[in-house]
């Protein structure tokens, strides 16, 4: 039967192809709007590291001015200084632990037909990788040693080794940075993130930096960090008196593996603030903090309000949309009174038909879902084109491919109710008459 | 025109009726709200930023090696960038209007002051800085070049004259007369004297709450061995300069990397993406919307027209002329709009609301919405006139026909 209906249902929505197309067009257009913003938003606000994303702890230490708090709605500076970082790598009291900042340094390859060029380094500690697990394609991280050490490590990403070593396994080979000889430790294979969630001071939607080098190194070689910095009283003059200011300019993670590990170190923090408290500094109420990454994320509302206000208009168009096909559906099997009658006449039962005209929506819906799969990607391209930070978030995958064809369906079939069990309310017997 | 027999066939497709009378509501409420947001857009992308933006670029230069001179690399460079032909003005900045990262500092009235009187951005500027920019002096006098300080990022202390915009200064100083007075931007270090005030500069933070408030000051802070310029070039020929810049810089000095050589109108493309592309996003929202609604009242109209072939037939028989028909089919659409923007008002500013509630958008201005009203109702009623012409020439005759 279930064949049989749909080839009912195709030569009727063949006899009258206006109206289906503009029931189509209408289901495809509501769909490709709605799904583009969801897709945006859905992989904008998805977890990145879902294995360990409730483990990852970002650190916030309210060392801010008592005069006024870092943030209007009272929450801690979103980065830490240079001295408490170093104290919490110091006392090492999380599972793994890591500090770091953003560096940009000149690169001087030693093959002569590559151009120097300016490259964007993080500066951590090798507790990073086993944190954020970067795929490594050749070697691996330095060790806990070579952070000590203040070694002249590196480890580099995928571009920039095809870049340096046009990929080849580059681990041992040295790469100079602004004077300064680094042995590569290990190549990093692609890297892909959504969000660059380790570090979202800077803009939430940057590639990862093209290298990595230890924390130790670039505070040894004085290299600032190029991500922001923020003071609430000026620093003392000279490089010693910044690293011991009350400016923060760094990101700390630590890697805390149970709920009873979480509630140790946050007592933890409580109490080294309270002692730094003795030495006269954090002025204000005591206020340490330790979101998780989805909530560092929505703290940081890496979902930005215009994504969020497009995804809801994109939505109200769908409503619009699908009102506008059962407007047009009950104008269609309103027409078809005739027909229904006569097979009801004939014996069919209200089952029957309302099998049928469902599955004549049905057909609408995939054709619909098809289309509006097809222009959903072409509005994919397009919010690649307007948003050139955004390339790594606008595109589909397939569960969002699922979805829009099942949204597609669960739509037609809802527009496709009301009109189908009108249709079938149709009494046989005033159809017949002449 | 009788609208109480059209008001009782109506009463008899309420479904209809109500479906096409919600598309209009919805779509009231949507587009005088994405219209309102793409107006607000406009207005924020078409803030004037204060500074030469068509003649302008900017770039930057990294040395390498720890031996790396910063100060006479930058005194060669400009002398370079100065006599290449074609540029009226360069200067060693570290930030632009736009580029949305820079360097802010609040200002004090009082030294020791606990909390400071106004935020503002610096811009670290050597004598042609004002020149480079081009914005425009009001008050006072330009610096002169015995006032440029070098420090490093680790120095300390602000120069003892700053150039501030107008905004800040009214900000300052709401009685006026802020040339001349003494201001600190470091509450512990000596204060600086206010020898100019120039129209406009905003800060390179086009979100920022303090965007018209900017601080000129004679300086040259490297950032380690990275320094940025910003050139003028005369009329018409910033293309020519920046084809050329990036060669003679190196050739001048090749222990470096020239990169990021930038036109202002670009930073200006850049800082303003994300607006423009919710504009565009919207204003296609809004024309899917438009047509859909259009799409939906023909196809409902013709519907009935279709169902009510022979009804038209009859009264044309009766002696209803084909004006009359038109008209019926018109009033019909009018009240369903009607009803619908009716609905749609309510929504529209309910719509409104949450916005405002979860993202702080501003209040809709009233009058979106009786414009909203003549534009659907126009939009309805050129939407109908199809069917409605159609049903006007049914012929008197179909009332003779049985079936």
């Amino acid at each position: 039967m279930f064949t049989y209906y749909l080839q009912l249902g195709l030569r009727s929505l063949k006899r009258n192809p206006i109206l289906t197309a503009l029931m189509v067009a209408g289901i495809a257009l509501g769909i490709a709007a709605s799904m583009t913003t969801l897709t945006v938003m859905h992989l904008m606000g998805s977890d990145p590291i879902p294995w360990k994303s409730d483990k990852l702890h970002y650190v916030q230490l309210d060392n801010w001015s008592p005069d006024e708090a870092a943030n209007d709605d009272g929450s801690p500076p979103d980065q830490v200084t240079y001295r408490d970082a170093l104290a919490l790598m110091e006392a090492a009291k999380a599972d793994k632990q890591a500090a770091m900042f953003k560096v940009s340094l000149p690169v001087q390859p030693e093959n002569p037909e590559v151009k120097p060029f300016q490259s964007l380094l993080r500066a951590t500690y090798s507790d990073f990788f086993g944190m954020f697990e970067p795929p490594f394609k050749y070697g691996g991280p330095w060790d806990r040693r070579q952070d000590a050490e203040h070694a002249r490590v590196v480890v580099l990403g995928r571009d920039a080794n095809e870049k340096l070593f046009g990929g080849q396994d580059s681990v041992g080979k040295s790469v100079r940075m602004n004077g300064v000889d680094y042995t590569v430790t290990g190549v990093l294979d692609d890297w892909k993130l959504r969000s660059k969630y380790y570090d979202l001071t800077t803009g939430a939607f940057s590639d990862p930096e093209e290298m990595f080098l230890p924390f130790t190194t670039a505070v040894d070689l004085k290299q600032r960090a190029t991500g922001n910095n923020s003071c609430w009283k000026a620093p003392g003059a000279g490089w010693e008196a910044y690293l011991d200011s009350d400016c923060v300019w760094v990101q700390m993670w630590v890697q805390l593996d149970s709920p009873a590990r979480l509630a140790e170190y946050k007592a933890f923090l409580d109490s080294y603030v309270n002692e730094q408290k003795k030495l006269g500094r954090f002025p204000r109420p005591l206020n340490n903090r330790l979101p998780d990454v989805k909530e560092w994320m929505r703290d940081q509302r890496v979902v930005s309000g215009d994504v969020q206000v497009q995804t809801g208009l994109g939505f109200a168009f769908l409503v619009v949309c699908l009102v506008n096909t059962i407007g047009l559906l009950l104008a269609k099997f309103t027409r078809k009174a005739g027909e229904v009658g006569l097979r009801r006449a004939l014996g069919a039962s209200r089952r029957e038909v309302f099998k049928q005209f469902l599955i004549e929506s049905g057909v609408i819906g995939v054709s619909g879902g098809v289309l509006g799969l097809l222009l959903t990607a072409l509005g994919l391209v397009a919010v690649r084109a307007l948003y050139a930070q955004y390339k790594s978030v606008a595109s589909l995958d397939w569960m969002m491919v699922a979805t829009t064809i099942v949204l597609a369906i669960v739509s037609a079939v809802l527009a496709g109710l009301y009109p189908t069990w009108r249709a079938c309310r149709v009494q046989p017997a005033a159809q017949l008459k002449l | 025109m009788e609208i109480r027999p059209i008001f009782s066939a109506l009463m008899r497709s309420k479904v209809s009726m109500i479906l096409i009378g919600l598309q209009v509501a919805l779509t009231l409420a949507i587009v005088c709200n994405a219209l309102f947001i793409i107006s607000e857009r406009l207005d924020r992308m078409n803030r004037p930023s204060g500074m030469n933006e068509t003649d302008t670029f900017w770039l930057g230069s990294t040395g390498f090696g720890q031996n790396f001179d910063a100060k006479s690399v930058q005194q060669a460079d400009l002398q370079l960038l100065r006599s290449l032909p074609g540029v009226a003005a360069a200067t060693s900045v570290i930030s632009v209007p736009m580029s949305q990262g820079g360097w802010s500092t609040g200002v004090s009235l009082q030294p020791n002051q606990r909390t400071s009187t106004a935020s503002t951005a610096m811009y670290m500027v050597d004598a042609q800085g004002l020149s480079a920019y081009g914005v425009k002096l009001v008050e006072g006098r330009d610096f002169k070049p015995e006032e440029v300080v070098f420090r490093s990022m680790n120095d300390r202390g602000i120069p003892v004259s700053v150039i501030i915009t107008r905004a800040l200064a009214d900000r300052l100083f709401p009685e006026g007369g802020a040339l001349g007075k003494q201001v600190y931007y470091d509450n512990e270090g000596p204060p600086s004297t206010i020898v100019g005030i120039v129209e406009r500069a905003q800060t390179p933070w086009l979100s920022a709450d303090f965007i018209e408030n900017s601080t000129f000051v004679p300086a040259f802070i490297p950032y380690g061995s990275f320094t940025r310029y910003l050139v003028r070039a005369e009329p018409g020929r910033r293309d020519e300069v920046m084809k050329v810049v990036e060669q003679k810089m190196i050739e001048a000095n090749p222990s470096r990397i020239i990169g990021r050589v930038r036109t202002i109108e670009q930073v200006r493309v850049d800082g303003y993406a994300g607006d423009r592309a919710m504009a565009i996003i919207l204003g296609a929202v809004i024309v899917a919307l438009l047509g859909i609604t259009a799409l939906g009242i023909v196809g409902m109209a013709s519907f009935w027209v279709a169902q009510r072939t022979k009804q038209i037939g009859t009264r044309r028989a009766l002696g209803a002329t084909k004006f009359d028909i038109l008209r019926y089919f018109q009033t019909e659409n009018f009240i369903i709009t009607t009803m619908g923007l009716l609905a749609g008002g309510v929504l529209a500013y309910a719509l409104s609301l949450w916005l405002m509630h979860s993202f702080q958008s501003p209040r809709l201005p009233w009058y979106y919405v009786p414009v909203g009203f003549v534009c659907l109702w126009a939009l309805g009623q050129l939407a109908v006139l199809g069917p409605a012409l159609r049903a006007s020439r049914v012929p008197p005759a179909v009332a003779t026909r049985s079936v």
